[in-house]
């Protein structure tokens, strides 16, 4: 008889970087379990024999398969049962919302903390990654062509399901890298762009041609593809249009949205001007509107760039935060002030119109509006004025217009969405198929990923049945 | 790809490139711009089209070598290869019979002038350009404009040649001479096109600028480029890069264009210092 394993509740810490090292480079902040620490979080997992963790999981990976294999160190066998579900699992390791998904439902995690999935996931990932990721099984192409737009977590998803199925997939990205998202928007220091190159290298070894610099829309319609090449088409274009307070003095200098300041740091690594040619300019305090990921991202970035004193202005209380309690604690951890309750009112600029000072009003919660949030509401008589040399405006995305403006018969939302069946991702259009934040609005990664293998699936179906019909 | 298939000096810091892109030449309209990058570290460079031979499968486009970026750009050789280059970005001129139209082209940004004026003169309009530049040496497409135009004036600071002045010195004596001028197409620097729509706006003549704000990615994503137009902020490269001149806020735009001064100078020292060390190419 073996004994009965004691139960651990508390699962193992992720190390981090040093907090006073960490504000001062772009370097990934947290560094992975090691081997032991890995097999330990593993052994925690109670193997439930109707595991909850998979229904929270948008791609369905067989956690508790793999996560037995950790305890197991069968590391190998391990991240083959995640890529048989996931494509990009070193990405969604890093930054799903892992305690919103797999381990918010983790029986552990009544007693005490829930089993580390995500960091699991991210562990065999890495650990496939350093032994050199081995040349997947490549399915015979030439079936059906399919162009992929955007390879963003939607498109890359998307593109590797097709092509595991056999079709011949091209993506067509319109800026210069692959990643959409994952490269121009999420941090270094919470996603390094290797893990990202690395990923999309794997998807091309699948057989899944990348083409950048291509902007459909411009450089040629979605009815031109569907008409010269490719027998369907998928959008994941993503949600990147940045929303504006429309206040005045919004347009000053020293005033971004917080897709151009990380555009600007992610996509052309400007944190290495001026070795890199692309500049940024952080003066010694700034401010950032939102307290989604992506001002948490902003407000971090601007503290490695050399800001002396970052504050997050958030109209809300701090319950209504959209960002994940990682990102919170991590931005706290590193020194970002919160001003909670505060909402700006305009700008005010100085010598060159650059952004000196900005006005702001205090704020109280009201009733709970259309989102289930407690509605903010201004408190009259509580302006105040504070001096600001940079300010950031991170109060979400909206999407991208070029692909609805030049395609005929495409239904959209007011919003500017596209409308996709969402059992099947179909759009109004005969073969063409939309996921992600595209269709969604602003959400998270693997969101868009869970959207991405739905359509594959439907364009799998629908291609194939075309084959039959067409002889 | 990308390949620089020509490259000269038209004027003292202003080049003229050729690239092979038939993708993009196969489809460019008159107005649209391009985003090339030239090496792995580079900025994105947006450059509106010149012109474009969709036979050749080419592109053309010419710029001034005024920071890092296009000196760089500037110190690439024929059959070398460009890093990327992407588009065509941005909306095409609206381009429709108006009756008299008069295209001016400041500096460089006569460049751009130059397929506007060829669609603008093919959808039957009659086209009358002015272009002018600080002096005669710094004047570039004046044969090029010559051929296509039914009238030529130029106009130069310092007299060298032509109008000694400014180009909205020609269009007011335009003006006065009684021509019943439609439209003014303005491309230039924003001064000048700030100075060319003081004078459309006292006789009411519509005027289209194009602008040319900072920008990252172009294509919508980075709001870099918004610009205030009539009140309300529109961002150059997917509500334009064309607008109502008379709308436009070019004191706004004059301050936004100056945000990377310091960093610019910094990049351009940088630049040189390693370049001089490995006696050319990085």
């Amino acid at each position: 008889m073996t004994k009965k394993p004691k139960i651990c509740r508390e699962s193992i810490a992720m190390p981090k970087q040093k907090l006073q090292k960490r504000i001062h480079n772009f370097e990934e902040v947290a560094l992975g379990y090691t081997e032991e620490q890995a097999v330990a979080e593993a052994k925690r997992c109670l193997q439930c024999p109707q595991p909850k963790c998979m229904e929270g999981c948008p791609v369905g990976i067989d956690i508790p398969t793999f996560v037995k294999l950790v305890s197991e160190r069968d590391f190998e066998k391990a991240i083959q049962v995640v890529k048989e579900r996931n494509s990009l699992p070193a990405i969604c390791g890093r930054v799903c919302p892992q305690e919103q998904q797999c381990q918010k439902g983790c029986v552990m995690g009544k007693a005490g903390d829930p089993v580390s999935i995500g960091r699991l996931e991210r562990f065999v990932a890495d650990h496939e990654m350093t032994l050199g990721v081995k040349n997947p099984r490549k399915a015979q192409s030439g079936v059906r062509k399919i162009a992929v737009i955007g390879a963003g977590p939607a498109g890359l998803t998307a593109a590797a399901e097709l092509a595991k199925l056999g079709h011949k997939v091209t993506i067509f990205e319109a800026l210069h890298k692959p990643g959409g998202v994952l490269v121009y928007g999420i941090p270094e220091f919470r996603l390094p762009k290797r893990i990202v190159q690395a990923e999309a290298d794997y998807i091309q070894k699948l057989g899944v041609t990348i083409r950048t610099n291509s902007l459909i829309g411009r450089i040629k319609t979605i009815p031109q593809l569907l008409k010269e090449d490719f027998d369907a088409v998928f959008i994941g274009t993503g949600a990147g249009l940045p929303r504006f307070l429309e206040l005045p003095g919004e347009n000053l200098g020293g005033i971004y949205s917080a897709n151009e300041f990380l555009i600007r740091v992610n996509l052309m690594k400007s944190y290495n001007f001026p070795e890199y040619d692309t500049p940024i300019k952080v003066g010694e305090k700034v401010v950032v509107f939102g307290a989604g990921n992506v001002a948490m991202d902003s407000a971090r970035s601007a503290l490695r760039l050399g800001a002396k004193e970052v504050h997050i202005v958030y109209r809300r209380s701090k319950a209504e935060m959209p960002a994940r309690l990682e990102e919170i604690e991590n931005a706290e951890e590193e020194g970002v002030v919160f001003d909670l309750l505060t909402n700006p009112i305009r700008f005010i600029g100085g010598e060159g119109g650059w952004v000196t000072q900005m006005e702001c009003l205090k704020m109280e919660l009201g009733e709970p509006d259309e989102t289930g949030r407690r509605r903010p509401i201004p408190i009259e008589g509580s302006e105040f004025i504070v001096d600001v040399h940079t300010v950031i405006i991170a109060i979400g995305r909206t999407p991208n217009p070029i692909i609805q403006l030049t395609t005929e018969g495409l239904e959209t939302t007011r919003k500017g969405t596209i409308v996709v069946n969402e059992l099947t991702g179909e759009t109004s259009l005969d073969g063409v198929y939309g996921g992600g934040d595209i269709v969604t609005g602003e959400a998270t990664v693997i969101s868009a990923m869970g959207a991405g293998k739905k359509a594959a699936q439907s364009i799998h179906e629908y291609v194939t049945k075309k084959t039959r019909v067409s002889g | 790809m990308y390949q620089i298939m020509k490259i000269e000096t038209l004027a003292p810091k202003t080049k003229l490139i050729r690239i092979h892109s038939p993708e993009i030449a196969a489809v460019a309209k008159a107005g649209q711009f391009v985003i090339l990058r030239v090496d792995e570290r580079g900025e994105r460079i947006p450059l509106t089209l010149v012109d474009w031979d969709q036979e050749k499968g080419t592109i053309t486009l010419i710029f001034q070598e005024v920071g890092v970026s296009t000196e760089k750009l500037g110190s690439m050789l024929a059959n070398e290869i460009l890093y990327d280059v992407v588009g065509p970005l941005g909306n095409p001129s609206d381009i429709k019979f108006y009756g008299i139209v008069v295209v001016i082209g400041g500096g460089v940004g006569t460049a751009p002038c130059l397929p506007i004026s060829k669609a603008l003169k093919n959808a039957g309009n009659k086209v009358i350009s002015i272009i002018g530049a600080r002096n005669e040496k710094l004047l570039i497409l004046e044969r090029e404009m010559n051929q296509i135009c039914d009238e030529v004036f130029i106009s130069t600071n310092d007299g060298s040649k032509g109008q000694k002045g400014f180009v909205t010195d020609v269009l007011t004596m335009l003006i006065k001479k009684g021509y019943s001028v439609d439209v003014v197409y303005a491309i230039g620097p924003p001064v000048m096109m700030r100075a060319v729509v003081q004078v459309t706006r006292k006789h009411k003549i519509k005027t289209i600028v194009s602008l040319n704000p900072i920008m990252v990615d172009g294509m919508g994503m980075c709001g870099a480029c918004r610009v205030s137009i009539g009140g309300h902020s529109k961002f150059a490269c997917v509500d334009g890069p064309e607008f109502d001149g008379h709308q436009v806020d070019f004191d706004e735009l004059i301050n936004r264009q100056r945000s990377f001064i310091s960093e610019e100078k910094l990049s351009l020292e940088h630049w040189k210092c390693a370049h001089e060390k490995t006696g050319g190419k990085q």
